[in-house]
């Protein structure tokens, strides 16, 4: 078991998906909402998710094709350009 | 002598100890250098500062890293210069330029990565690592070299050949990543919990960072001793930025010079904006972007101080405002032209953003402004290239000099 710390964004075409509860049920995966904050221009999300290392990178695969950006909770973009 | 005295997460307050971790393990905040500024107030004055180096290292006691391990390349200390011709064009009474272009390799990166490599050093690593297609790449190799540390330079795979070669002529090991930019991200945050190495925007990020704050040092210093009255920064993370506010009122604390009426205002690209955009729409939640500018060194989609720059402006009545390619190509000329800098695109995105807020009304006429130019020319040249005057051909002798000059001189006077 491993933990992973994420930052989720989402634009407004998807502040109305469920879509935490859906990681918790589709993948064997804990989520543990740290910091959030919705309003009409977007939300985002700092999650802890638990499980194994795989599930977890298989989670975060479906919500990025669901269109989700997902960050690290801190740095935002590494390369500098 | 250092005079830190901790981390602190900039969200919950809670304090680490001085080590290399830049998040907080309460509520993932991002992690700040505090000091004791009493004791530093103590160890410095303007007569020990003036008497100092010509380098950001005159300000050392407010730098987190013992100076014992610094890198010196001459960084800092850069010129303040009055714009007479830029800002009677604009239309303000005292603009200045920070002339950040003639750092050892030619932009503000510099600084950040002299107290990086410093702190790197103290912590006892023996590789400095980034990701990075320019300035900052540059900088991590450029000061490595000179320290004889290991240098690592992720890039993407697509960079262009001619983007490598200021940071190949050190010669770190550059690695091309196969992949996205957000893969690059991904692989660099990996790598910086498994291997030791100074990787200085994440694991000493906290330090490195605090390296653009000597910019506000200089700036408060040159104007003599106090802070001007509104300065607009390029913002790509933003950290630059909120570092240069910090700055301000860091000097006032210690007692150089008194408290800060700073107006803080942003310059952006249009092609990346999410920090101005955000400010526009009057929300601190920005939405990140895929950039798409010239501003290279500004392409910052997502960026990690967005927050806290958005912040800042509303604490100094400050803005933020952008830039199309084609005004940020003529910005760059304008300035070349008035006052005789070469700036990368991004001083363009600076002044003219700056003609904008100048035009709107946001920047008085009568405030006394500092605008911050962080890169030189010759690292974008491409972007001006075709957007220049062509030269003169003449066969050799004078009379068709003369004849063809005439001509020229006819069309540009409109005579």
């Amino acid at each position: 078991m491993v933990s992973k710390r994420v930052r989720m964004t989402f634009e407004p075409g998807l502040i109305l998906e469920p879509v935490i509860y859906q990681l918790g049920h589709k993948f064997q995966i804990v989520t543990n909402i740290r910091m959030a904050d919705v309003d009409e221009h977007v939300g985002w999300v700092v999650l802890e998710l638990e499980g194994e290392r795989d599930e977890i990178e298989r989670a975060l695969a479906w919500a990025r094709e669901l269109g989700v950006r997902v960050d690290d909770p801190t740095l935002g973009d590494i390369v500098d350009r | 002598m250092s005079y830190e005295r901790a981390l602190r997460c900039r969200e919950c307050g809670r304090e680490y100890s001085l080590t290399p971790i830049f998040s907080c393990e309460f509520c993932f905040g991002p992690l700040e250098v505090d000091y004791d500024y009493d004791a530093i107030a103590r160890a410095t004055s303007r007569e020990h500062i003036a008497a100092g180096p010509k380098t950001l290292w005159r300000y050392a006691e407010l730098l987190p890293c013992d100076p014992a391990y610094k890198v010196d390349l001459g960084t800092g200390f850069t010129p303040l210069i009055r714009a007479e011709r830029l800002g009677a064009r604009l239309g303000l009474e005292r603009l200045w330029l920070k002339n950040d272009t003639v750092n050892p390799t030619w932009s503000f990166k510099d600084r950040v990565v002299a107290v990086a490599i410093a702190r790197a050093r103290q912590f006892g690593f023996e590789a400095l690592a980034c990701a990075s297609t320019g300035n900052l790449a540059n900088a991590v190799a450029a000061h490595a070299a000179h320290a004889g540390m290991q240098a690592y330079v992720f890039i993407p795979q697509d960079l262009e050949q001619g983007k490598v070669v200021g940071s190949a002529i050190y010669r770190p090991t550059l690695v091309m990543v196969e992949g996205s930019y957000d893969d690059v991200n991904r692989l660099c945050t990996e790598l910086s919990g498994s291997r030791q190495w100074a990787f200085v925007n994440i694991n000493v990020r906290p330090y490195y960072a605090e390296g653009s704050r000597t910019l506000a040092f200089e700036v408060a210093e040159q104007l003599g001793w106090r802070a001007p009255d509104h300065v607009v920064v390029p913002m790509a993370s933003g950290s630059l930025y909120t570092k240069i506010w910090k700055g301000f009122k860091e000097f006032a604390r210690i007692g150089l010079i008194e408290e800060p009426h700073t107006r803080m205002s942003g310059a952006q690209a249009s092609g990346c904006s999410p920090i101005t955009t955000a400010y526009a729409a009057g929300t601190f939640n920005f939405v990140p972007q895929k950039p798409n500018t010239i501003a290279r060194s500004l392409a910052i989609g997502n960026p990690a101080d967005g927050y806290y720059a958005l912040k800042t402006m509303q604490e100094t009545n400050g803005g933020a405002e952008m830039a199309s390619d084609d005004e940020i190509i003529e910005g760059v000329k304008l300035l070349a032209e008035t006052e005789g800098i070469f700036a990368e695109t991004a001083g363009g995105v600076t002044i003219a953003c700056l003609k904008r807020m100048v035009k709107s009304g946001h920047i008085r006429r009568d405030e006394e402004t500092v605008a911050f130019i962080t890169g030189a020319g010759l690292k974008t040249v491409e972007a001006v290239v075709d957007r220049l005057e062509a030269p003169l051909r003449v066969p050799a002798n004078a009379r068709a000099f003369e004849a063809t000059l005439a001509a020229r001189l006819a069309v540009t006077t409109g005579a």
